[in-house]
């Protein structure tokens, strides 16, 4: 029957297999590279890496919905799969992991994880918590006054919920219905504080009524779900219809940073039954389930995926360092630059 | 040639770069409906619209974080804090955001926006309308910090400012806005940002001053020649970052004598940089140890008539007694 594949919760969402295999193969990419990142923190070629397993379904199901060239991203310091997904290569992650004169995202003045790319409309972002999202108001509120098709999303942590600038952003763009989208990845924890020592309420997502717009929740893990959720954001902000927030519930693998130790918050017991929830393993289910992936698809993409970032790790090492006479360009405008 | 007060100088070369780049936005609190609370942007938002002339929320990160966010994107804001003494909330957008962002991504992105916002006491604003902010800023890499005193030069500075392709912290001083009067040249001329002026040449001594200050300067200096015949060169700085320093030790070099007054606290102000300066880079110049006047060490300006007068002149004429005993040392 013709409805079959429309049955099917990808097809409703109007994705076909090539673009399920690849959602899967930027998962992957973000998940290989990140243990890829750690070990080269571990032997000592990096001194700052910052986890992002766990997130890969929030990151790459939100991140999907939008589209390159025209969409504006503001993604926080977890974003590895979001960036990917917008186009940065696993090569120019790890110009940034090395600290690299040709990181894209800073030349290697920031640390790794604070991604900035004009050409990709990533906009540079910083350490301190949740500053972005008044950047994201700004930026929506430009593009609707430019009359541009241009929708922007904007990423964070539970704990950035905490922040002024968070509340700040988000009252802006409901006031004046901006096209941006929220996207609050919610591990449960603030490096080591728990949700309920961050708010006193159970979904991030009910605090969107006080600003006017529709808060959703789902499930992190389902990078379908994530899709879904973005996707009729991403309509309702091009349509006009202002902000959307939406809290993926998620959880993160690893420690807050490579330097963070999270057996002194969380038990074993709990990282490992989030684990079993891995999105990694739900989604590979799901695609082998409706006919998208075999064992040979896998074998293939995974080599694949490996030999890329084998690839990359070698050639962003041998690259140039920053000279030291470059530390002092860039503070303000350069005519001849 | 037109006779203004600084508060209509700026209104008008405001207006007029809003007229002529539809780029420029106005964001603030109270600047639409209510024109703001200075009356500067008056009548604006039916003349450009509620979409260039915005209301914001009573939030002051959020103010200048959204200015950052257009100024990403194509515009080129100028956010208005209502009072300086309400921009500390802030202070995370315009360090950690506004200055850093062409460094940290190594020159792929740029800020170029204005904040403006009213400073300075001696108008019975009390200690949360009357404060000096701007050493705070004047510290930061990245910031330009323009303090201008007549009319003239806070048209052809805000020019400048709107057209820089970097954060500038526009400083008004308050008392300055109906009190000062002056000759505004017509057109749209820029007056450069970092370039400080002379404002009085003389032979005896170098004063530099800013901000309402410098009339104060320029008073004593007045009188000093017509008492005594002591001839003061004051020296505006205009903008505090980046400081002028070669017009300054050129000065002092001349009059081989120096003093710095400024109303801000006195300890870690202005006159800490201009007085390290000049005494690094023209020690073996000098007749004489380079004087400071600030404002008291306490912690803002009070209210009542008599504590507002200590914090602007703890010792009768004080400007113009100091400049004295320089010049005769």
């Amino acid at each position: 029957m013709s409805t079959r594949v429309a049955e099917t919760p990808h097809g409703a969402l109007g994705l076909s297999a090539d673009d399920l295999l690849g959602m899967h193969r930027l998962m992957l990419t973000s998940r290989l590279l990140d243990e890829a990142a750690l070990r080269q923190n571990r032997m000592g070629r990096a001194p700052f890496v910052v986890p992002a397993a766990g997130h890969e379904a929030c990151q790459i199901g939100t991140a999907w919905a939008m589209r390159r060239g025209s969409d504006i991203w503001l993604p926080y310091y977890r974003d590895l799969g979001v960036v990917l997904a917008a186009g940065m290569t696993p090569y120019e992650v790890f110009l940034g992991v090395f600290a690299k004169a040709e990181d894209p995202s800073s030349g290697g003045r920031q640390m790794p994880a604070h991604w900035g790319s004009r050409r990709l409309g990533i906009i540079t972002g910083s350490s301190p918590i949740a500053t972005q999202v008044p950047h994201a108001a700004g930026i929506a509120y430009a593009a609707m006054l430019r009359g541009e098709d241009a929708v922007v999303g904007c990423w964070f942590g539970d704990g950035a919920t905490s922040e002024g600038d968070w509340h700040e952003g988000l009252n802006f763009s409901g006031i004046h219905r901006l096209p941006v989208i929220f996207v609050c990845e919610n591990n449960q924890y603030a490096i080591s504080v728990p949700q309920s020592k961050q708010m006193a309420v159970a979904d991030v997502a009910t605090r969107a009524e006080g600003y006017g717009f529709p808060g959703v929740v789902v499930d992190g893990n389902d990078v379908l779900a994530c899709y879904g959720a973005m996707k009729r954001a991403h309509e309702r902000a091009r349509s006009g219809e202002g902000p959307t927030l939406i809290e993926c519930k998620t959880y993160r693998f690893l420690p807050h940073t490579s330097d963070d130790d999270d057996k002194t918050y969380r038990t074993r017991e709990e990282v490992e039954e989030a684990k079993a929830r891995d999105p990694m393993i739900g989604f590979a289910a799901y695609l082998r389930e409706h006919g998208v992936l075999d064992d040979e698809t896998e074998d293939r993409i995974r080599g694949e995926v490996k030999s890329e970032i084998d690839e990359a790790i070698l050639a962003a090492w041998d690259a140039p360092d920053p000279d030291p006479g470059t530390a002092t360009r860039h503070v303000f405008f350069e005519d001849d630059a | 040639m037109t006779e203004k007060n600084v508060v209509t100088a700026i209104r008008d070369a405001l207006h007029d770069e809003m007229t002529e780049d539809e780029r420029v936005v106005l964001l603030g609190e109270d600047v639409g409906a209510r024109g703001g609370v200075f009356r500067i942007s008056a009548g604006w938002m039916d003349e450009f619209g509620e979409r260039r002339v915005i209301d914001t929320p009573l939030a002051e990160s959020g103010i200048v974080g959204i200015a950052i966010g257009m100024a990403l994107h194509g515009l080129l804001p100028v956010a208005e804090i209502q009072f300086a003494d309400f921009i500390h909330p802030a202070f995370d957008q315009i360090v950690s955001e506004a200055a850093r962002i062409r460094y940290r991504s190594n020159g792929d992105f740029g800020v170029p926006m204005v904040i403006r916002t009213p400073y300075g006491g001696g108008i019975h604003g009390a200690l949360y309308h009357s404060q000096s902010i701007e050493m705070y800023y004047a510290h930061i890499p990245g910031l330009k910090v323009v303090a201008p005193s007549t009319p003239a030069d806070a048209a052809g500075l805000l020019r400048s400012a709107i057209k820089d392709p970097d954060p500038v912290l526009f400083l008004e001083h308050k008392k300055t806005y109906r009190a000062i009067k002056g000759d505004v040249p017509d057109g749209a001329y820029l007056t450069p940002i970092g370039v400080a002026d002379v404002k009085r040449e003389g032979d005896d001594l170098t004063c530099v001053s800013y901000g309402y200050a410098l009339h104060t300067c320029l008073d004593a200096a007045e009188r000093l020649a017509e008492d005594e015949g002591i001839s003061v060169e004051v020296v505006d700085v205009r903008t505090l970052a980046p400081l002028d320093s070669e017009t300054i030790l050129a000065s002092v070099r001349k009059t081989s004598k120096a003093i710095v007054v400024y109303e801000d606290n006195r300890t870690y102000g202005a006159g800490a940089e201009i007085a390290a300066t000049i005494a690094e880079e023209a020690l073996f110049d000098l007749d004489a140890p380079i004087a400071r006047v600030g404002g008291p060490d306490i912690p803002a300006m009070p209210f009542a008539a008599p504590l507002e007068h200590f914090f602007l002149e703890p010792e009768p004429d004080q400007v113009y007694a100091r400049m004295r005993e320089l010049a005769r040392a």
